[in-house]
């Protein structure tokens, strides 16, 4: 299975139409956070944009983090979160090393569950599906 | 959030608290241009001065901010330091965003802070900082000491600061919003500097659900793509300097204090030109695929080795006509660099540029000298308006802090009133005739985006007085509804009134998607209230000489034309007026 990749973001322009888009059609929020791909700027808007999402690391340090079985390993990458299954105690987000789950003011986490929607909204073309490389270090070698 | 009524954020200053207050009046006001024109006649003060520090500061956004796109404007409100009347200033970046996810419709902020101060809010956060050691710094420097006071949020907040020339009180002090946008025009820069305010940080942290409407997100799919259609291909490219070589070739940009109407110095400085040679990459406000904001560089070397420093400097047609036309100045690199100096201080480019267009003229009739402007100005000399822009921030002398009161006032007090170039402001960059120059003299906002009489000027071939005033007019409403929405006005051929009301509709606002005439009309009338209560009296308003005397590519200016224009455009405006009306009433 592909993982959403951010290949070319020196060209983002930092409309967050690809956040908006994740939380409308995905989340159904309308929202700068509760979105699975989120645009930040470090230093100002003069010094450029990053994409805080999921890197699809495998395993995931999320999934062994989680308590209640919330979070399990998306085959090819990355996870799938049960929400029903949460109990907002927010370890995922503490164990992401990339920082790249939202935690809600309840606790609800929001990360990039690899389906590509954002990508047609991104009028810069930062953003493509690619297979995910192996990844064959361990999890405490992941790095952001 | 989706609501009927207006959740509003007062601020006070002195007493450093604040205070959520809910209003009615979406469905005779909506957002924008009609919220900021109810919150000043709830919290402003028509008869006492701008300086009064009861006087509102106000940002308000639209009903549909962050539900559709390049529904990204925010409307600033104040009484202006420019002409002591009720003003609106539109500006971008991600202000708009900011206040939806505040979970806010406005931000007024009253009274003034007893030390220089930034006011922090977010949808769980009011916090009044003292700042002192800020005061003083420029645009950009305050932009890095704020956001390394104020951590939470990078990316998701917007960032509004003065620079010096809004701590001068300066009348043409603008509002820098995240760097490359701004409330630019008509002193809202003194009005936070006047309140010792010296930023303000609003987070977007909160979340809202989507409408319930399942057409929601198709419609949002339809406005997306008409939107990164070909409608709006050139402010995706080029941007707006793009006008610059149309308006030369049609002898209607305004160069050298509008001595000319066009120059071929002026292809050195084509949007065209801008983009091959200048442009580094372009920017968005929250919310807009289009990406309009263009970004040049300047560097400079500062050692005799090759060692350089870099800037990088958003500029669009109104900056260029501003200080690389009206100035003569035909290098785009000097232009950005002259532009730099300006955004530092926290001026209103467009006012200053041609602010010194005048006291170069001003200087060539040796009705002032070196000894008021302290470095020589002569046309096309970058290095001298450099260093004029610096002190005109500054206020370095009487002279500068006269000019930055406005090109009439400097005029006034030393002579050169024939060719001030100034509309009710400083004009902007369309010197395309008769019907242009009486919008932006008597439009609301002296701008030229209160009503299309540029574009009218270049279609309309006949002189039918009535025709051209009824266009102003109907167009302003339009225009007033769109700015009521916060639609960015770059949209303005896609957000028709029929897809409004289907936005409208979709999220839930259905009186008004019924309802667009009749409340686009209330909020003009609304709006022209304030500016009469605040004592706008447009017969008073002149021309100036020089506007008489271009020549387009239709030919000499027809004086005789534009005089009844303003005067008939005047008597229309003044039908706005309750008092004008109360008065035709008794009379009848």
């Amino acid at each position: 299975m592909k993982i959403l990749t951010t290949p070319r973001m020196e060209r983002c322009i930092g409309c967050h139409s690809c956040s908006f888009a994740c939380a409308r059609l995905v989340h159904k929020n309308l929202s700068w956070d509760t979105a699975g791909i989120r645009i930040a700027s470090a230093g100002g808007l003069s010094t450029g944009f990053e994409a805080k999402i999921c890197v699809a690391c495998d395993p995931a340090p999320c999934v062994r983090a989680c308590p209640t079985g919330a979070y399990s390993q998306r085959k090819g990458g990355g996870v799938i979160v049960r929400k029903s299954l949460c109990i907002r105690c927010g370890k995922c987000g503490q164990a992401c090393p990339v920082n790249a789950i939202y935690l809600d003011p309840t606790g609800e986490p929001f990360v990039c569950l690899h389906c590509g929607r954002c990508i047609p909204f991104c009028p810069h073309d930062c953003l493509e599906m690619a297979e995910a490389a192996a990844q064959e270090t361990e999890e405490s070698e992941v790095r952001p | 959030m989706i609501r009927d009524n207006f959740r509003v954020l007062l601020v006070d200053l002195a007493t450093r608290r604040g205070k959520v207050e809910t209003l009615d009046g979406r469905d005779t006001v909506v957002g924008g241009s009609g919220l900021a024109a109810l919150l000043f006649t709830r919290y402003g003060h028509p008869a006492r001065s701008w300086r009064d520090p009861d006087q509102p500061l106000i940002f308000t956004i639209g009903p549909l901010t962050g539900y559709f796109p390049l529904m990204s404007k925010t409307v600033c409100a104040f009484k202006s330091p420019y002409h002591d009347q009720y003003a609106e200033s539109h500006g971008g970046g991600r202000s708009a965003l900011a206040l939806r996810f505040a979970d806010l419709d406005a931000l007024v902020v009253v009274g003034r802070a007893e030390k220089p101060s930034c006011i922090a809010i977010g949808s769980r956060d009011l916090v009044i900082k003292e700042l002192p050691f800020v005061w003083g710094k420029n645009v950009f420097e305050t932009g890095k000491m704020v956001r390394s006071l104020v951590k939470r949020g990078g990316g998701h907040r917007t960032i509004m600061r003065i620079g010096p020339a809004g701590e001068n009180l300066s009348a043409i002090a603008g509002i820098n919003v995240d760097t490359y946008r701004h409330f630019g025009r008509l002193g809202g820069g003194a009005v936070m500097g006047s309140k010792n305010l010296k930023a303000i940080v609003i987070e977007g942290d909160s979340s809202f659900k989507i409408p319930e409407s399942k057409d929601y997100p198709s419609l949002f799919e339809e406005v997306y793509t008409k939107l990164t259609g070909k409608d709006m291909m050139k402010y995706h490219d080029i941007g707006t300097p793009i006008n610059m070589a149309v308006l030369n070739e049609l002898m209607m940009l305004p160069i050298r204090n509008l001595q000319r109407t066009t120059d071929q110095g002026m292809a050195g400085i084509s949007g065209e030109k801008f983009a091959d040679d200048v442009l580094l990459r372009n920017g968005a406000c929250a919310g807009c695929p289009v990406g309009c904001i263009h970004i040049g560089f300047v560097r400079e070397r500062f050692q005799k080795e090759h060692r350089y420093i870099y800037r990088q400097v958003s500029y669009d047609h109104e900056p260029i006509f501003a200080v690389g036309a009206m100035l003569s100045v035909e290098n785009p690199f000097e232009v950005l660099a002259i532009i730099d100096i300006s955004e530092k201080m926290g001026l209103d480019v467009m006012s200053a540029g041609v602010a010194l267009a005048w006291a170069t003229e001003a200087t060539e009739k040796r009705i002032i000298s070196k000894s008021e402007t302290v470095v020589p100005l002569s046309f096309g000399d970058s290095e001298g308006y450099k260093q004029a822009m610096l002190n005109l921030g500054m206020g370095t002398n009487e002279f500068y802090r006269i000019l930055a009161q406005g090109t009439l006032k400097a005029a006034e007090h030393y002579g050169g009133q024939d060719y001030a170039c100034v509309l009710g402001q400083e004009m902007a960059g369309y010197a395309t005739g008769e019907v242009y120059f009486a919008s932006q003299a008597l439009g609301f906002r002296h701008s030229h985006l209160d009503s299309g009489g540029y574009s009218y000027d270049q279609k309309e071939t006949s002189k039918d007085v009535a025709k051209a005033v009824d266009s102003l007019i109907k167009d302003e409403q339009d225009r007033v509804l769109l700015t009521s929405m916060v639609a960015c006005l770059f949209a303005r051929g896609v957000y028709t009134d029929e897809l409004l009301a289907s936005c409208l509709k979709v999220v839930g606002y259905d009186y008004l998607a019924g309802n667009l005439e009749s409340v686009s009309l209330n909020i003009q009338g609304l709006r022209w209230k304030n500016r009469f209560a605040t004592g706008f009296a447009p017969e008073k308003l002149s021309i100036p000489k020089r506007f008489y005397e271009i020549t387009t590519a239709k030919g000499p200016l027809d004086g005789a034309f534009l005089d009844t224009l303003k005067t008939e455009y005047c008597k229309a405006i003044r039908g706005f007026d309750p008092d004008t009306r109360k008065s035709e009433d008794q009379a009848s």
